[in-house]
């Protein structure tokens, strides 16, 4: 993968004739190159070329601290035994279980605060800002600050215990996982046995969640605010004219109007989510039994910390294909399909 | 706006009215958390006190979270100013080719440009390292600086060329008359014109770069030299702190972007549907 789409002069001895047009071409294009040339090649270099590193380095032998290129042998095997091991099972059951539950909570809260907000006439401004705000607040400090408001000594738990509800949950330190399905699967799968983790839900991503949507709920807003602000006025009123309830109005004339808007969002906070590093570290690690570790996590620990370089690179991999499922089509149809 | 249009009445707005305040006061409530164990008095300091309001306003919480994380934030400080500079800049120029000097390909281009600030950063760590460790940059703000020059021209890009692109093309074609060249065009003609522009991706960046975890913990292993949100998340892990320190640092670490939010609000909600909606 390479970007050298760029209208590149060719370089080195050229036909006579070709002078003259290679001189027209730098007046007409020198700006441009000198310009993009730069930026083209850099980020060529730090983009697609180390991706393109990190990929060799997930088929190498590399670990400890002595890089080491030599494919592996077999090639794929880092992949192969990283897939199996529990503790990357249960990271791609945790990324996906939390991308859902966070995409719903943070779009549903994102809608309705966008409709009561566009709805407060006067105070728009104001509650736009309350509910915005911890966007502009650091994935750390939001973990930090939610890590002990989930902390079953204190925070929630106090609360719950002032209302008399006995419940005391674990939040961050609850090792449970909910629904797992693992042992059902593994009959239904022929060849059985490759499933090493329990396949549920586990509690403890719940508490992140809910730090993860009141951080982000506010850009779902923002964006769908700005999709009811261009819904013209008079497809409201014609709506009113109809005599259509407001719940019709929103469900039947807004939505529609909406959808490149869900796109969006189902989009940055889709990949943002799969993404998630900060927030997880800040708040809860890796969790009781991997309740909570992530692949950005486990990426950054089998490269730095336990220098198995072609392990973390791998799964470095995995994620990029993860996040470039989603990214890849969007920028295409935003960009280069659907012309503008 | 007429009375007649749905979700206007009285009732309704008022039931709104209503709702949106119970959900402001819990989106407050972690803000609450924050602020007011930063001042409480060393008695009240255990996260067992967190509901509580302080008995008296003391300082000793902010003193103690700011004598460890003072270095920090001017780390942060060096880093953010010049890397959002550095990166508007570029930005800028690449920006107005994109917006107003298209040529066959540009857009593929563009796009493949766009993929740098989408893709999970853990990809690109282990070159970084290396390539920062041959360059003799590693574990130096400088290199760290660089790294987000790199890193963030992708989305400065994308706000100059969604913003150029709202610039009449006219009149750059009257200055195409007048025989000035591409560069000419751009540094009297549109640069003037773009001081919102950067205020728009400077904000973003600022944010972006002032709240940025991953790279700041890669590239410096040195803790006297991380940025700030590296250190918050140390002196969060540190048990011999305590609890309402660690609250006053974190609002320590959210104040720059907290103010620049309050301040310039209506700059920052143009970077952020900018940077997403085309």
């Amino acid at each position: 993968m390479t970007t050298n789409a760029l209208p590149q002069s060719r370089i080195g001895p050229q036909p006579k004739r070709a002078r003259t047009s290679l001189s027209r071409f730098l007046e007409r294009n020198g700006f441009r190159i000198l310009v993009l040339g730069p930026t083209l090649l850099v980020l060529g270099i730090f983009v697609y070329g180390f991706i393109a590193y990190t990929a060799r380095v997930s088929v190498s032998q590399w670990q400890g601290l002595a890089v080491n290129l030599e494919p592996n042998d077999p090639l794929m095997s880092t992949y192969s035994e990283m897939l199996a091991s529990p503790r990357f099972q249960a990271d791609i059951r945790n990324i996906t279980i939390f991308t859902v539950l966070f995409l719903t909570l943070a779009v549903v809260l994102g809608f309705v605060l966008a409709i009561l907000v566009h709805n407060s006439l006067r105070s728009r401004g104001l509650f736009r800002g309350v509910f915005l705000f911890p966007y502009s607040l650091s994935f750390i400090v939001t973990g930090v600050v939610w890590r002990w408001i989930f902390t079953p000594s204190t925070g929630v738990n106090l609360i719950l215990d002032r209302l008399g509800i006995d419940a005391r949950p674990g939040w961050i330190t609850d090792p449970t996982v909910v629904g797992d399905v693992s042992g059902a699967l593994e009959t239904v799968v022929p060849g059985g046995d490759v499933i090493n983790t329990q396949l549920g839900i586990p509690l403890a991503l719940i508490a992140v969640v809910i730090a993860a949507s009141w951080q982000l709920a506010g850009f779902a807003m923002a964006i769908f605010l700005a999709g009811l602000a261009g819904i013209p006025e008079e497809l409201a009123e014609a709506a009113s004219l109809d005599g259509a309830k407001t719940r019709q109005y929103y469900w039947h004339v807004a939505m529609p109007q909406l959808r490149p808007m869900l796109v969006t969002i189902l989009v940055i906070l889709g990949h943002v989510s799969l993404k998630s590093f900060d927030l997880v570290v800040a708040m809860s690690g890796r969790g009781p039994g991997f309740a909570t570790d992530v692949p950005g996590i486990y990426v950054f620990e089998q490269t730095f910390r336990s220098l198995s370089f072609n392990t973390g690179a791998a799964a470095s991999i995995v994620m990029l294909l993860l996040v470039g499922i989603i990214i890849v089509p969007y920028l295409y149809r935003t960009y280069v399909g659907g012309k503008s | 706006m007429t009375d007649r249009k749905p979700g206007s009445n009285r009732k309704a707005r008022v039931v709104g009215l209503v709702a949106l305040s119970i959900l402001a006061v819990v989106f407050l409530t972690p803000v609450y958390v924050m602020v007011v164990a930063s001042v409480k008095p060393p008695n009240q300091a255990d996260a067992i006190y967190m509901w509580q309001l302080p008995e008296s306003l003391e300082t000793s919480g902010i003193e103690q979270a700011w004598a460890k994380l003072k270095p920090n934030f001017v780390n942060s400080l060096l880093l953010v100013l010049p890397a959002t500079i550095i990166s508007s800049t570029i930005g800028a120029l690449n920006g107005f080719i994109f917006a107003k000097m298209p040529f066959r390909g540009s857009n593929v281009l563009f796009a493949s440009l766009l993929l740098g600030m989408f893709i999970p950063y853990q990809v690109v760590l282990i070159p970084i390292v290396r390539f920062l460790q041959y360059v003799n940059l590693y574990g130096s703000i400088s290199g760290l600086i660089l790294v987000h020059v790199v890193y963030g021209i992708p989305i400065t890009t994308l706000i100059f060329r969604n913003y150029y692109e709202q610039i009449p093309s006219e009149i750059l074609e009257a200055s195409q008359v007048d025989g000035a060249t591409p560069f000419q065009a751009f540094t009297r003609l549109m640069l003037p014109l773009s001081l919102p522009g950067f205020v728009v991706a400077g904000i973003f960046q600022f944010t972006n770069i002032w709240n940025d975890f991953i790279f700041g913990i890669t590239v410096i292993p040195d803790p006297a030299k991380q940025p700030i949100t590296v250190a918050l998340n140390n002196l969060s892990g540190t048990l011999s702190i305590e609890w309402n320190a660690v609250m006053a640092g974190a609002l320590i670490a959210a104040i720059p972007t907290a103010l620049v939010y309050v301040v310039l609000g209506k700059y920052f909600v143009q970077g952020l549907t900018s940077g997403s909606v085309k």
